[in-house]
């Protein structure tokens, strides 16, 4: 086993070995364009992209000609919800999100309402899941778009995406979903589910960074999206720029080697979260955020309170794990995926996220239960709360100093 | 975020972690900071007739920066009379410990501590306390 761990598979993951064997060649000797249509070079790279394309349709049940391919899933996020506030501006201006989106979701929300569109960012539930009944109550006449994420980076939690797009569709607005995190992990299937644009990107799924898609469906409804960019007409009009071959390739293979393995990867990586769980929930005073039956297999986000997640991390030299603390930043402000699911503060700032993935094993995990352990132990008896806890005091009495 | 050999050693190996007898008159100690900000710290000072301090302790709730501040801070009380105390200022920790700008409210919370230990133990015995500036945040 090697020094350090790495738990932090939401933020991205390592390629693949063999996604990189099949992307290798499309950097050196078939570098085509794949839009040169004369020559050899050019067919041997459209290919290439062609077979990608396959291979991402199929993991979402889709047709080739659904897919765009773009720069990530921030880029795929902003092509979609742009695309279609300026496509369908004279049906409404109405888009409807949550508060607890990605950030490529919620600041090009923000940057819409400038321009005119009227945004509703639903609440979440204690369990971080939407409430439908609040969903519908918001549709109007004017609602074009409902972009609800599929699944959360920071707490794995899996919304009722069928049951959103049926409302979505019942009220005659379009249905997106930032599918980032479930894609590859989970079933996701464009049809069953409803979705009518969706975005992921290839580096969480073990593939390269700089590539992602969007789905854009083509049969009931056919959507427009308005592009972004200007040039050579590149994805049927709607996202120009020379294609990233190597990248699309690599893509398709990180798709494809998901979808053959998604079954027993799922049950292999939840059987080694519930364990991480456990392990760690028996300690007094740790939860688990975020609903724990509606959700991703491979993450888990857990508060342990009265320790301060940055120092905690410190302390779990060893691990790399990401924090809902902004200790590590210039604002104070901790998680707000965090506080949307109604944590105090406090408890906000004393949680870590373990993002397991492909290479994560369980002798890894065992190795990340005792150095989290020994770590909010060790904190713990530097922590003036947990003193104050264990003596019984009632913090929430106590008059902190203003700082 | 990388941090200063300093911060680390102060952070693995903190010293003067613990707890004095807040209820005795030869101890002062000062609780600062908030849950809800992500640091609190407490810091206890033990002064004997001469007004030397002879012993100081904390505890602390927050991130690296924060712990290593207060650990910092706990030895360089140790020996210094209380008025010698009142002069340590927040960026002599910033620059021992070489922490980055956005660290430096650990800093001047490990200030506030000590400020408001000192002043703790002020009044127990009877004394004026001392008017704290405006901190520097």
């Amino acid at each position: 086993m090697e020094l350090p761990i790495y738990l932090d598979n939401n933020a991205t993951t390592p390629l693949d070995p063999r996604v990189l064997e099949a992307m290798l060649p499309y950097f050196t000797t078939k570098f085509g364009n794949a839009a040169s249509r004369n020559h050899a070079f050019g067919w041997v790279a459209e290919e290439g992209v062609d077979y990608a394309r396959e291979q991402a349709a199929k993991l979402i049940g889709c047709t080739e000609k659904e897919i765009i391919f773009t720069s990530g899933a921030t880029e795929a996020d902003n092509l979609g919800i742009k695309g279609v506030f300026e496509m369908y501006q004279d049906k409404g201006n109405h888009i409807i999100t949550a508060t607890t989106e990605h950030k490529a979701v919620l600041d090009t929300c923000k940057h819409l309402e400038k321009l005119g569109a009227k945004v509703t960012y639903l609440s979440v539930k204690e369990d971080g899941l939407i409430d439908l009944a609040e969903l519908e109550a918001a549709m109007t006449e004017q609602t074009i778009l409902v972009t609800i994420m599929y699944g959360n980076n920071e707490i794995g939690v899996v919304q009722p995406i069928r049951e959103i797009s049926a409302i979505a569709h019942k009220f005659g607005a379009l249905f997106m979903t930032d599918a980032t995190q479930a894609v590859g992990k989970i079933p996701v299937d464009v049809n069953a589910d409803g979705i009518d644009l969706l975005a992921f990107s290839a580096h969480k799924m073990y593939g390269p960074k700089g590539v992602g898609v969007l789905y854009v469906r083509r049969k009931n409804p056919r959507v427009k999206v308005t592009a972004q960019m200007d040039g050579g007409g590149h994805e049927r009009g709607m996202r120009s720029g020379t294609l990233n071959v190597p990248g699309i390739v690599g893509l398709g293979k990180a798709c494809e080697l998901c979808r053959l393995e998604m079954d027993s990867e799922a049950a292999r990586l939840s059987a080694l979260r519930d364990k991480l769980e456990s392990a760690l929930t028996v300690m007094e005073e740790s939860y688990v955020n975020g609903n724990t039956q509606h959700r991703l297999p491979h993450v888990a986000n857990i508060s342990f309170k009265y320790v301060e997640g940055e120092g905690l991390m410190m302390a779990m030299k060893d691990l790399a794990v990401s924090s809902g603390s902004a200790c590590t930043s210039a604002s104070l402000e901790p998680s707000y995926v965090l506080k949307s699911l109604g944590l105090s503060d406090d408890l906000a700032h004393s949680s870590i996220r373990f993002g397991l993935g492909r290479f994560t094993t369980e002798e890894e995990i065992d190795y990340a239960i005792e150095n989290t352990k020994k770590a909010v132990n060790h904190l713990r008896d530097l922590s003036p709360l947990w003193e104050m806890f264990k003596e019984g005091i009632d913090l929430s009495k106590i008059e902190w100093a203003e700082h | 975020m990388a941090y200063s050999e300093k911060v680390m050693e102060h952070y693995t190996n903190p010293r003067n972690v613990g707890t004095l007898d807040k209820n005795s008159k030869s101890v002062g100690t000062g609780l600062v900071g908030a849950p809800e900000c992500g640091d609190v710290m407490r810091l206890q000072i033990e002064v004997d007739e001469n007004n030397v301090i002879t012993d100081a302790k904390f505890k602390t709730f927050g991130c690296g920066s924060a712990i290593a501040s207060s650990s910092l801070a706990t030895e360089w009380l140790k020996g210094k009379t209380v008025d010698q105390a009142m002069t340590i200022d927040n960026m002599d920790i910033v620059e021992e410990l070489a922490l980055p700008p956005v660290k430096i409210h650990c800093s001047v919370l490990a200030e506030d501590a000590i400020k408001s230990a000192i002043n703790d133990y002020r009044v127990k015995n009877g004394m004026e306390p001392i008017a704290l500036p405006k901190s520097h945040h």
